[in-house]
């Protein structure tokens, strides 16, 4: 049985890494699960927290199946483990040993998280005496693909919110402004979904990015192609006209600010949590916080998306006129329309 | 003299920078930087106030339900409706945020703490059957057979040097590593029974929760509850135990400034479990907490007041300020250092005679062979950390069973036009106060003074340390290659910087000036 002793570890670690490591994350053939890998590919992730709150990375810490140790240690997919390099949360090294991961000798993966401050050249956030701005863009040209994790990285989310105070800007926008090229495949959410992620990873693995299909966005359509609306358990209650008056009322929230109808995410049948509950469910309208226009296009929270000011409600027609999304503000009318036509509305009234 | 500069402090939450100087290894002085700014009231002005709890939620994702806390706090306070939150909704909003503590204290021993202590390589020469040990043992063996070295992380590299437990408690630790992954996890899909999820809890609003007690999700809640006791009973308490008998020298390292402070937290019929107040190191005595007498210094602080509105309460940040060197502003109560944390709420629990507290801090502190006093240091907020732990999942199994399916969750209230109001709560890691203002129905001024703002202020105009700083200085280094005693010592605060760092508040200006 071979062991590693601290002595030994010390030997490794001035072996050479060149040449070890075959993985390409680009295939033009999908690599297939079911081909018996003697040998273990590795996939070198470095993660990148910006002006950020953690929140994707604990809720990362969350997924259930595989668990996290299955992540950080486990083929996550048969053959292919996922190694990483940097993260900021877990990494046992501080200061220089940590950064001295910053600089791989091979291909890598980049994870973003968080919203990258732009303003003042991006002195708002600082890591290891650089700014998160200069680490995103010199990182980013040399990754093979980023995954900006969370609403803030994937579209600058609440930092950026109006007033904006430190020019905070989503991974894409970034790259289209320093005309870095590199492939960018949002997973937003406030928080990302673990799901979300580890599945992503799960087929970049299996299949390649190529296989990763993506909405108008830039989300996986596998998690973000149909509406919160579109597959809520309180949906027939909406069908019906029975809204709830009072928050904690078991019916449908659109009157009390719900943004589902305007939402992509796949929320309603995948739960929260390892499947204990989600925001509806505990009673609480959606607050859209997938969306591009998170928050500020999907607040007030509490007000009704058809009551939203005018400007509010164009901005979100625009947005959500780019996908499937259209049918939202026309559908809750066509719908209200219907049922009130069909006495059903009515009935329920009389009930 | 040599200088040690650690930046990026890891396994905390966010954006630290800590730097000393050492002479005849020692450390003289010692800088906190906090390295973000994102500016959350400046994008809170002009907004519903209802929307400040989600919003200020997302300061942090390891405190969110603090923060969604303190804001429901804050508007029942400035809606007048805080006397009339129903017990379905003041008891949910409590096993919330209890459910929230049970995950962020595991995550901190063994996830963000641990591996200062723990030797995950060591389990290359474990021979036992343990399939997550095996496993590790696995991983370990392909970074071998392919002579990289990198291929160990997220374990590796790290400083070297003082791993000191034994073999068998070693590859125990290392398993409990793993299996509090899955607590932590636990205790957040205990907190989201009611919440929905976390982090980013979606429950909590003003007046009480949006979620309803049904019988069966009491259930679901109590036997998960339960798991998590077990777990904080047999596994965490023992591991804490267990390293704090081996490095017992860190009951003298890391004492800091010896004041404490508390807001106290979990609201009863008669008051809150752990009550606030502020005490000291020296005589224990309990004396009670005025949150007028809070201030907030920017001397050496990346902010300016500005010329014009210095009335409003704004400063304007200045990221080339002379002088300064930190988003950290410096929280100050009558004029002193302050620590908050498990260990000042225990400490102020102390001094209060809360029996509960008082049994449990005198029979473990008797077993490790220290004083209740001793407990001000890096291991005694680990060992706080950890009873406390104990004590709210022990209250949350009684509290469950107060629900009364089928009764109100919240008190319904119209948004009034104008108003103010505090909410003063305590997020894991320490005391955490919203303020707001309203007016024309919308948020005029919002203001929150969070826990590692106090634990990681820099220097104040009296050039007073903040409390990581002077738990710093006096501490002797022993490698200076590999600093442990150092990175020990600030991860042992639990600091958030995502949460400190957003402040805006003149210098010296009193910010308890609303009371609840």
């Amino acid at each position: 049985m071979e062991t590693v002793s601290r002595r030994d570890f010390i030997k490794l670690a001035s072996l050479s890494a060149v040449g070890v490591l075959g993985l390409r994350l680009v295939s033009t053939q999908g690599l297939n699960l079911l081909s018996a890998k003697t040998k273990v590919s590795e996939l070198p992730v470095i993660w990148l927290q910006s002006g950020s709150c953690s929140g994707c990375s604990v809720s990362v810490l969350n997924t259930k199946s595989p668990t996290i140790t299955n992540v950080l240690v486990d083929e996550v997919v048969p053959g292919h483990h996922v190694n990483l390099l940097f993260h900021p949360t877990v990494m046992a090294a501080s200061g220089e040993k940590a950064l001295s991961m910053l600089d791989p000798k091979k291909d890598f993966a980049l994870v973003a998280e968080g919203s990258f401050a732009t303003k003042d050249e991006g002195v708002y956030c600082m890591v290891g005496e650089e700014t998160a701005l200069k680490r995103l863009t010199d990182l980013g040209k040399r990754a093979i693909a980023v995954i900006a994790l969370g609403t803030c990285a994937a579209y600058g989310g609440i930092p950026a919110a109006d007033p904006n105070p430190t020019g905070a800007k989503g991974v894409k926008k970034i790259f289209d402004e320093y005309h870095i090229s590199t492939p960018v495949i949002n997973v937003p959410g406030c928080p990302a979904h673990p799901d979300w992620f580890v599945g992503t990873i799960a087929t970049i693995l299996a299949s390649g990015l190529q296989a990763v299909e993506l909405d108008s966005q830039g989300r996986p359509l596998a998690f973000f192609e149909h509406r919160i609306h579109d597959k809520c358990p309180r949906r027939g209650y909406y069908d019906m006209g029975k809204f709830a008056k009072k928050l904690s009322d078991p019916y449908c929230l659109y009157q009390l600010g719900c943004k589902g109808p305007i939402t992509h995410a796949d929320c309603p049948t995948r739960l929260w949590n390892g499947g204990t509950n989600w925001c509806i469910g505990a009673g609480h309208p959606c607050v859209g916080c997938v969306e591009p226009g998170f928050p500020d296009d999907t607040s007030p929270f509490f007000r009704k998306i058809s009551l939203m000011n005018d400007a509010l409600k164009n901005d979100v027609t625009e947005w959500i006129g780019k996908g499937l999304g259209i049918a939202a503000l026309t559908g809750v009318g066509a719908h209200l329309g219907t049922t009130a036509a069909s006495g059903r509305f009515k009935k329920e009234e009389e009930e | 003299m040599a200088k040690i500069k650690i930046d990026p402090v890891t396994r905390i939450e966010g954006h630290l920078k800590v730097e000393t100087v050492v002479e005849g290894g020692k450390v003289v002085e010692a800088k906190s930087s906090g390295m973000l700014f994102r500016g959350f009231e400046l994008i809170l002005k002009d907004r519903d106030p209802r929307d400040a709890v989600q919003i200020t939620e997302r300061i942090c994702g390891v405190c969110s339900v603090a923060h969604g806390m303190a804001s429901v706090l804050c508007l029942d306070n400035a809606f007048g409706i805080a006397d009339k939150i129903p017990d379905n909704g003041r008891i949910i909003r409590n096993l919330i945020c209890g459910a929230h503590y049970i995950h962020d204290h595991i995550l901190h021993f063994y996830h963000l703490a641990g591996l200062d202590f723990v030797d995950v390589t060591k389990l290359s020469e474990y021979e036992g059957k343990d399939p997550s040990l095996s496993s590790i043992k696995d991983f370990i063996r392909r970074a071998v057979d392919a002579g990289d070295m990198s291929l160990l992380a997220p374990f590796y590299p790290r400083y070297e040097g003082d791993y000191r437990l034994p073999q068998k408690v070693n590859e125990q630790a290392c398993a409990h590593y793993v299996q509090a992954f899955d607590a932590r996890r636990l205790g957040h899909e205990l907190t989201s029974v009611f919440s929905g999820m976390v982090p980013h809890p979606r429950a909590l609003i003003p007046g009480g929760v949006t979620s309803v007690p049904t019988t069966d999700r009491i259930a679901n809640f109590f036997w998960r509850l339960n798991k998590l006791r077990e777990f904080i009973d047999n596994v965490y308490i023992p591991d804490v135990c267990a390293v704090a008998q081996v490095y017992s020298d860190y009951f003298h390292i890391g004492k800091g400034c010896g004041n404490y402070l508390s807001y106290g937290i979990f609201d009863l019929k008669g008051g809150r479990l752990l009550k606030p107040g502020v005490t000291s190191g020296l005589d224990l005595a309990h004396r009670s907490l005025d949150p007028k007498m809070i201030t907030e210094d920017v001397s050496r602080s990346w902010y300016e007041a500005p010329i014009l509105h210095p009335s409003r309460g704004r400063t304007e940040p200045n990221p080339y300020k002379p002088d300064a060197y930190s988003w950290i502003k410096a929280p100050r109560y009558d004029g002193k250092v302050y620590e908050v944390g498990p260990l000042a709420r225990l400490m102020v629990s102390y001094a209060q005679g809360n029996p509960e507290v008082k049994r449990l801090v005198d029979s473990y502190s008797g077993d490790l062979g220290i004083n209740a006093g001793g407990l001000a240091s890096t291991m005694g907020r680990h060992l706080t950390r950890a009873l406390e732990t104990k004590i709210v999942a022990d209250n949350m199994a009684k509290w469950i069973l107060e629900l009364n399916p089928g009764e109100p969750v919240y008190y319904d209230f119209d948004l009034p036009e104008k108003g103010s109001g505090a909410g003063l709560w305590e997020a894991p890691r320490g005391a955490l106060g919203h303020w707001i203002e309203i007016k024309d129905h919308k948020i005029k001024n919002y203001q929150c003074v969070v826990p590692t703002t106090w634990n990681a202020s820099p220097r104040d105009s009296q050039e007073h340390p903040g409390p990581i700083e002077q738990a710093l200085i006096g501490t002797k280094v022993k490698d200076e290659e590999n600093p442990f005693e150092l990175v020990r010592i600030v991860r042992s605060f639990d600091p958030c910087i995502a949460c400190a760092v957003h402040v805006l508040k003149p210098k010296g200006r009193e910010v308890g000036r609303w009371l609840i």
